[in-house]
């Protein structure tokens, strides 16, 4: 009782949704490089987040590496830290000598992390950045966000306090 | 096994308050035509209905072939449908699918047939009935009375054991009256099956039938072959097969009185 | 003493309605296996899914267009008329794409549904195929269910899909966003997981509630004429409230909370 026509449309119907789903995956959400695929934890400990939130971009010189995947206050230093996922294409690439700091694209933009890779010392065996025989190891070398007010204090009551 | 196909015993059926059957009982013989006539709005429909398993009554049973339908798992119920069908007052032919797909419609669900078969076993229903010409026309394009014999191809697709025509002559010109009533009688001989008519046409119904009743006020009031039903005493059944307007059976749907109605109840 | 007999009855109605219509769905779901209904939900899906197609695309299109005109003069003011893209695609993802796919399937599709099977039983065709020892419920009832089901996601999907791109059509083509910036910043901002699988998951549980409801109307239908065209209105009202109401609650379980 269905004929080919129905058949066909149905087809069409179809086709025209996986297209969709498509543009959706690699146009719209990027879904190349976001969630998808293996990715390697890093941490950082920072004095001020500033309005950095989970799923925030990580930035190597404008490159998207990775993103926030959690954020929360350590209990005893009572500061913030940051949990990042780093793809695995760029495992044992940063030495742990790299330094991260908290960034705004524009004026208005959103904040984001932006990674500044260490140097590697020739002849001397690099210890690459991230967490390994699950033991948690923090980023030292971070840059709090920006805050206004702070920067305002600054500029009122001398430049001293740097 | 018996020759009585249908066997309702002391059957009770009530809708919401209403009383529709205040224990009947009555008997479908094999091979035969069973009319069961009575005014309309009796539940002739809802008989039929209580026979085929839609519908349970609240007290007695309905054996069809010697097994009450209303206790079979809904398996074995639909096993034994398959052995009865019935054949709508307004023909309930699938309005979306042609005349030929309507009367290949059970074949192609229940068996496994192949479509040069099928449509072999469809032309000669259709042949039966008359129709085979009207093969691919949509039911939207026949008559009433072509919708009907259409539906009763449908009806024999399967070739069932029991047939049960709900009002088949109610709404048709004196020929499809006439070409129905002579299908029925020659449906039931050629295949031997056993036919259930209900209807209010009584002339038409007794030239055929081998064994009618009479239903009226939730009970049967009249039962036996045609002659013995025609020299019946019974005012009921006097009434009914005159078509009196007032009798036994009242012109006036229950109510108060006249009296209290327009005068007053308390005067 | 009255109004809490009625509220009594009133409740009582309701749930049994509630019982009536799971019973029908169960009836129905049962029959999932049977591949020879596999051609029946092509057919329907057919009439469910791509002839609703062309209302789901001409509005996406424009719903699209309107938002980014409606956004740029707003986001111009603040320089911020980058952050087009991503207004378009967050909103069309998360909320226009499902919500409003499922409003207007209901109008289109679900009232059809409604009047279809509602027919049928007044026509007893639904009785004779149950005479036929047809089961409507999985002749008739699951069939739709699955295709609608199928269907509505899909049609939301391409909604969206369209709706960008109709954003794109005047926001960068006519208004003169750059292009780039439009794309990637909807890029940074949009998460598959988040943003569009959870509409997705959205627009799948509205299916369900609207071809629910939809069969449910058709099939307890009083098989008067007046019975069903209250039946085909009541689908579409009862419709679209649930699936407004259960957009906020699936909009604070899924965004609300961070």
């Amino acid at each position: 009782m269905t004929s080919k026509k129905t058949e066909l449309m149905v087809g069409i119907f179809v086709a025209l949704a996986i297209a969709a789903t498509l543009l959706l995956a690699l146009q719209v959400a990027n879904k190349g490089m976001s969630g998808s695929g293996e990715t390697y934890t890093v941490h950082a400990k920072f004095d001020n987040i500033g309005g950095l939130k989970p799923r925030s971009s990580v930035k190597v010189g404008g490159v998207v590496i990775g993103r926030v995947s959690d954020i929360y206050l350590d209990e005893q230093e009572l500061i913030p830290v940051v949990v990042m996922e780093i793809s695995d294409e760029y495992a044992e690439t940063f030495p742990e000598t790299s330094s991260v700091s908290i960034l705004t694209a524009g004026l208005l933009g959103e904040q984001y992390i932006g990674l500044t890779p260490g140097f590697i010392f020739p002849g001397e065996e690099p210890i690459y950045l991230g967490d390994k025989d699950g033991e948690t190891k923090f980023i030292v070398d971070t840059k709090s966000a920006l805050v206004l007010e702070d920067l305002i204090g600054q500029f009122l009551f001398g430049k001293d306090s740097d | 096994m018996s020759n009585i196909l249908v066997d309702i015993k002391d059957m009770h059926f009530e809708r919401g308050e209403r009383v529709i059957y205040d224990s009947i009982s009555m008997q479908v013989k094999k091979g035969g035509i069973t009319a069961v006539m009575g005014p309309s709005g009796i539940g002739k429909t809802t008989l039929l209905k209580l026979i085929g398993g839609q519908l349970t009554p609240e007290r007695g049973e309905v054996l069809f072939q010697d097994e009450n339908i209303h206790a079979m798992s809904r398996k074995r119920l639909y096993d034994v449908r398959r052995k009865m069908s019935m054949l709508f007052q307004s023909g309930a032919l699938f309005t979306n699918i042609s005349v030929f797909d309507n009367v290949a419609f059970p074949l192609r669900e229940h068996t496994e047939l192949s479509e040069s078969l099928i449509e072999t076993v469809v032309m000669l229903k259709l042949e039966a009935v008359g129709l085979r010409g009207a093969a691919h026309l949509m039911p939207s394009e026949l008559s009433g009375g072509m919708a009907r014999r259409a539906a009763l191809a449908r009806a024999i697709a399967l070739d069932p054991e029991l047939i049960m025509y709900d009002e088949p002559f109610a709404g048709q010109d004196p020929i499809s009256m006439g070409v129905l009533v002579k299908l029925i009688r020659e449906l039931n001989t050629a295949l031997g099956l056993t036919s259930i008519v209900v209807t209010h046409d009584v002339t038409e119904v007794l030239t055929i039938a081998d064994y009618a009743y009479i239903l009226a006020d939730k009970r049967i009031i009249g039962a036996g072959t045609p002659d013995e039903i025609r020299e019946s005493k019974s005012e009921l059944v006097q009434q009914f097969l005159r078509g009196n307007a007032d009798g036994p059976v009242p012109f006036h749907f229950p109510a108060n009185s006249v009296k209290e109605a327009f005068i007053g109840a308390s005067s | 003493m009255n109004w809490l007999i009625n509220l009594g009855a009133g409740t009582l109605a309701k749930l049994s309605a509630i019982g009536n219509a799971s019973l029908m769905l169960w009836g129905a779901l049962v029959a999932f296996p049977r591949f020879k209904n596999i051609p029946l939900i092509i057919h329907q899906i057919y009439i469910v899914g791509v002839q609703s197609l062309l209302i789901i695309i001409v509005s996406g299109l424009f719903i699209g267009m309107v938002m980014a005109l409606q956004g740029y003069t707003i986001l111009v003011n603040y320089g911020a008329e980058g952050s087009l893209g991503p207004m378009v695609a967050l909103s069309l993802l998360r909320e226009l794409g499902p919500v409003v796919t499922a409003l207007l399937f209901a109008g289109r599709a679900g009232s059809a549904l409604t009047a279809e099977i509602g027919l049928m039983k007044a026509t007893e065709q639904l009785s004779s195929l149950e005479m036929m020892a047809v089961d409507p419920l999985r002749r008739v009832i699951a069939p739709r269910f699955w295709a609608g089901v199928i269907s509505m996601p899909l049609l939301a999907i391409i909604f969206s899909a369209i709706g960008i791109l109709g954003g794109h059509l005047v926001g960068v083509d006519w208004l003169g966003v750059d292009a780039g910036s439009y794309w990637s910043i909807m890029q940074a901002t949009v998460d598959w997981d988040k943003d569009v699988v959870n509409g997705i998951i959205k627009s799948l549980v509205f299916a369900l509630v609207v071809v629910w409801i939809a069969l449910y109307k058709g099939y307890a239908a009083i098989p008067t004429s007046e019975g069903i065209s209250k039946a085909t209105t009541e689908t579409v009202v009862f419709s679209s409230l649930t699936i407004l109401g259960l957009d906020f609650v699936l909009t604070a379980l899924m965004f609300g909370i961070n």
